[in-house]
């Protein structure tokens, strides 16, 4: 009770004050568009949080239809930063505690650790269908969703084993963030990273300890968790950034937009010391090889067709264009531009029973463009994205960094700094 | 002067704001026949322009022992009858360290002996509940302050006296009065909507024409002195706190800053204007300087908050009788018995007083009239509820029961804004539900419901009913959906198009004196709507 009493729930920075209530961000919600439950993003945002601070009743659950994409923050021409606004007063005035399955579902690290360890038992359990419908009735994940697949062998364990003895022989060096994806579900994808750094003359280390990013405890109102994991990062990040000079990579755009934007815009830890060497792998590669300092030499006998997605945090983040530019160095690439719309699973979202309908109806005309582009494959930063347009498509879906990786001549690229 | 109606009435009333609505109340509920004439709307004068404060007294308490006694006393009766216009938010006097903390224990001791409850808080603790506060306070003290909606006010006030069969008449204004001998029987009314003029008769004619109340008298033939002091205001664009904020030390301008529905209000300045000065409501560049001066003392936020509009109102100071000069002034309650003071029978004035205290006015004057009449009721408006205040059955959460709604927005504001009314506003129809005003919350079906229930006129009265274009947007996107509903509903579409203008341009007048940052981009944008869009030209005003 005193606690409540205490709660500064006036106290809001005046940034949703700048909206001139053009509706233009309205017109680029994606849920709007599919759902008309939802408020949208003006009225959830800059206008709801007035009357939020007017009395907080007027919070209404049904700001957890937001999926955080962020395209609207992208389109409003005033800088509003309504998303954040949005995931701000969810975690301010959301009185429904988050459920047993947003726990598990948010967990990515420890549901992965235990995951992983039995991934035999666990694979064919989840693909299971008795307990797909299950979890469907008890849990409320959606029963057309499939798990992502967790390997037997973490990323990290890998790393130890085969790759990090090597890494000290460079000159170079960087941190990789892997994230969880990468260390419990799909550990080529890291492999394929140090395979790249290695060939363009960088040891790759890992983070003393990193933790999840957090996104998904936030995205479940799980934040005080969050915060601490976030402060952990940051100082981990402090470590190599600041005492030891070496920028921190990732390939996750979800994990770094989290620890570059969301840290301070919504946890309030402060990342002003880390946050510009922090990026993503293929924005690396790319002002390396634009500012002289590296060049690629790939298979000639490398020929694909392949369609690229952009996430909403990669469009948030303004960084697809590196991504984007990187593959079509590859001469072997025919490549197919695809409209920038949200794929609709926006992390944990789209795995909540309540969400499918909404999830799959905003993702279906991307489903459509990619199934009619007659590509041999996707190409994403994200890999929530890939799940669900792998779910959701005929189609696969790889990390442009595995793509760069296969594409690669490892002996030329590496001749050409070794002289 | 071409119509004579024969119908004579116990009471004619002339004005609409607080004191007027609440007289044809109270003469409705003793059961008296009511004609009640307001020359424009509701709460256009200063009942409608003034700071919302449900004053505990406390301002007062040092200078004023009367009016804070008073202020008290009917500050709980508000809370009781009107509970959908008042808020209960408590108020802090704060002492900050270029204040004296002596005067405190002055104040407090002040407080308690007009009755009002006080509690000295820690500068700490004060800090902690009201996270908005100037932090360098050296002291605080929780009063029972509110915050009053004016509108809501005197319109429910009306409504009552119109469920109890009191005739009402906007848009009539008094242009002469009727005498027969020493007498006053009756008022010649010109009709702005008709062009034309009417005269009503009444046993006594009561004059709560607030500062006008001057001008009225003349017509009658009898002299008020009327000292005119203009107070200026600031509309912030949202509730930047959540108690009502005042300095702990004799009145000054722009020190107190009160929260009210959506936004909040700093004021005021004072200063005497000349009387025929009193329809020209400038707020000049100097007001603001002061006010936001001022006003960060209290809340330092403020100087990151963006202002949505200036305002000022005229309050109705009376010159003592024994004293023409107006060098004493009084800030009571007036109320003048034209037959023992000027020899005028049947006509009496009821002005002076505050908007906290107009019940009590009305009370008063009714007293009066009853007596003239020889009428033996008692009053009850301290006791009876106004429509949309009475105990409801279904408590206000329900409202917000539902869970995936936007709808949710609309029902809670019109919940907020009729209070057990609200019930008439019909909803769960997604055509209705939907929003004609986006920032404050005003659906089609309460736009609807006021036009048909609330003496709707044109746009301008409308928003007085609803709030619609009081929001951030200022009309930018609600005045032409609210303008289609008012066409459908009335016959005279041909006039909306100067009607949208009159809003547009009323709303423009307040933005003038504080046109910078964001809001200059929203008038910017306002003015392509309308014009490049509509097709609206400065002509049609
Ligand atoms: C800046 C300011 C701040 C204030 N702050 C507060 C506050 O915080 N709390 C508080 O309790 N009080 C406050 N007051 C005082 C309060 O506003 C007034 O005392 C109160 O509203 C007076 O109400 P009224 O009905 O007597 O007069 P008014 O509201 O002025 O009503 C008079 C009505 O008569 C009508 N009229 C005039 N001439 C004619 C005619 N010829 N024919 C027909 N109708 C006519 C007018 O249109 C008007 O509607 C404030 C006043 C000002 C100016
Ligand atoms: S973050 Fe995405 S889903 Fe949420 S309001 Fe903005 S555009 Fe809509
Ligand atoms: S786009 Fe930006 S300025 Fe326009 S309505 Fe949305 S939040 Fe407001």
């Amino acid at each position: 009770m005193k606690k409540e009493m205490f709660e500064p729930f006036n106290s809001s920075d005046n940034n949703f004050e700048q909206c001139v209530k053009c509706t233009i961000c309205t017109v680029y919600c994606p849920v709007l568009e599919v759902n008309p439950d939802y408020p949208g993003p003006k009225q959830s945002g800059p206008d709801g949080e007035r009357l939020r601070l007017k009395d907080q009743n007027f919070y209404d659950e049904s700001l957890k239809l937001c999926l955080n994409c962020k395209r609207c923050e992208v389109a409003c021409p005033h800088g509003v930063k309504i998303g954040d606004i949005i995931q701000l007063a969810r975690i301010k005035y959301s009185k429904k505690k988050p459920k047993v399955r947003d726990m598990i579902l948010a967990n990515t690290d420890i549901v992965g650790t235990m995951a992983s360890t039995f991934a035999p038992i666990v694979n064919p359990i989840v693909a299971l269908k008795p307990v797909r419908l299950m979890m469907d009735g008890v849990l409320k994940i959606d029963h057309h969703r499939i798990f992502p697949k967790y390997a037997g062998m973490r990323f990290e364990t890998w790393y130890r084993r085969y790759a990090a003895s090597k890494q000290n022989d460079f000159k170079k060096h960087v941190s990789y963030f892997h994230g969880c994806y990468v260390n419990y579900n799909f550990p080529k994808q890291g492999k394929d990273l140090v395979k790249i750094m290695n060939a363009a003359g960088y040891g790759v280390h890992l983070l003393e300890k990193e933790k999840c990013c957090g996104v998904a405890l936030i995205s479940n109102g799980l934040i005080n968790q969050a915060t601490k994991q976030a402060k952990h990062n940051v100082e981990a990040f402090k470590k190599s950034i600041v005492d030891k000079n070496m920028p921190v990579i990732s390939t996750s755009s979800t994990c770094i937009f989290t620890i570059r934007d969301e840290y301070p815009h919504l946890l309030g830890v402060k990342n002003d010391e880390i946050r510009n060497e922090s990026e993503l792998a293929t924005r690396f590669l790319f002002r390396l090889i634009d500012s002289g300092k590296l060049t690629l030499v790939f298979k000639k006998d490398y020929k694909k067709r392949i369609a690229y997605h952009t996430p909403c945090h990669m469009e948030k983040l303004g960084w697809s264009i590196y991504s984007t530019a990187l593959l079509k160095m590859i001469p072997g690439i025919d490549f197919v531009s695809l409209e920038s719309r949200c794929c609709g699973i926006a992390g944990t979202y789209g795995f909540k029973k309540e969400n499918y309908k909404t999830s799959q109806g905003v993702g279906k005309p991307l489903f459509d463009q990619i199934e009619s582009s007659d590509v041999d494959f996707a190409a994403t930063d994200c890999e929530t994205c890939k799940w669900q347009i792998e779910m959701s498509t005929t189609k696969k879906v790889e990390h442009p960094i595995s793509i760069l990786a296969e594409a690669l001549d490892v002996e030329a690229t590496v001749k050409l700094w070794q002289k | 002067m071409n119509k004579n109606i024969s119908k004579e009435y116990d009471v004619i009333i002339i004005g609409g704001g607080a004191t007027g609505a609440g007289t044809a109340r109270d003469c409705a509920m003793r059961g008296l026949s009511v004609l009640l004439v307001e020359r424009h709307d509701f709460a256009t004068g200063a009942t409608g322009r003034n700071h919302g404060l449900l004053h505990s007294g406390a301002r007062y308490a040092v200078t004023d022992h009367e009016s804070a006694a008073e202020c008290i006393k009917e500050n709980m009766i508000l809370r009781r009858i009107a509970n959908h216009c008042v808020e209960e938010n408590d108020g802090l006097f704060i002492t900050l360290p270029e204040d004296d903390i002596s005067f405190q224990s002055q104040f407090v001791d002040a407080c308690k002996s007009a009755g009002i409850g006080t509690e000295i808080l820690d500068p700490d603790f004060a800090r902690r509940i009201e996270p908005s506060v100037n932090p360098d306070l050296i002291g605080a003290v929780k009063v029972p302050d509110g915050s009053v909606d004016p509108f809501r006010l005197t319109m429910s006030n009306a409504l009552d006296a119109r469920i109890h069969g009191a005739v009402l008449l906007t848009q009539h204004e008094v242009t002469g009065v009727v005498k027969e001998q020493n007498r006053v029987i009756g008022v010649v009314l010109f009709n702005h909507e008709r062009k034309e003029k009417v005269k009503y008769y009444a046993k006594i004619i009561v004059n709560a024409g607030g500062i006008w109340g001057h001008h009225i008298a003349d017509l009658a033939g009898v002299n008020i002195n009327m000292f005119p002091a203009k107070g200026s205001l600031l509309i912030f664009g949202h509730r930047v706190n959540k108690m009502v904020l005042n300095r702990c030390r004799k009145p000054a301008n722009a020190d107190i800053l009160v929260p009210g529905d959506t936004i909040c209000l700093i004021g005021t300045t004072s200063e005497r204007i000349p009387y025929d000065q009193i329809d020209n409501m400038f707020v000049s560049r100097k007001d603001v300087d002061v006010l936001i001066r001022e006003g960060v003392k209290l809340s330092p936020a403020l100087t990151a908050t963006r202002i949505l509009r200036a305002y000022a109102g005229v309050r109705p100071l009376v010159a003592a009788d024994n004293d023409p000069s107006g060098r004493s002034i009084s800030r009571g309650i007036v109320l003048l018995d034209h037959q023992e003071r000027d020899g005028l029978s049947g006509f009496i004035t009821i002005t002076g007083g505050k908007l906290m205290t107009y019940r009590l006015m009305a009370e008063e004057a009714t007293d009066l009239i009853c007596k003239k009449l020889s009428v033996d009721k008692q009053c009850e408006t301290a006791e009876k509820s106004l429509p949309g205040a009475e105990k409801s059955e279904h408590p206000l959460s329900i409202a917000t029961e539902k869970v995936y709604t936007g709808a949710n927005i609309s029902q809670k504001s019109a919940k907020d804004r009729h209070g057990t009314l609200a019930k008439n506003i019909s909803n769960g129809d997604d055509y209705e539900d939907s929003l004609v005003c986006e920032c404050e919350g005003v659906s089609i079906a309460e736009v609807k419901y006021a036009i048909n229930e609330l003496h709707v006129n044109n746009l301008i009265d409308l928003r007085r009913r609803t709030r619609v274009g009081m929001g951030t947007c200022q009309g930018e996107l609600c005045a032409c959906r609210a303008a289609a509903l008012l066409c459908e509903s009335s016959e005279k579409s041909g006039k909306a198009k100067d009607d949208l203008a009159n809003f547009l341009q009323e709303r423009w007048k307040g933005m003038l004196p504080i046109t910078w940052g964001e809001g200059i981009n929203e008038i910017q944008f306002t003015s392509w709507i309308y014009e490049g869009i509509y097709g609206l030209k400065p002509d049609n005003n």
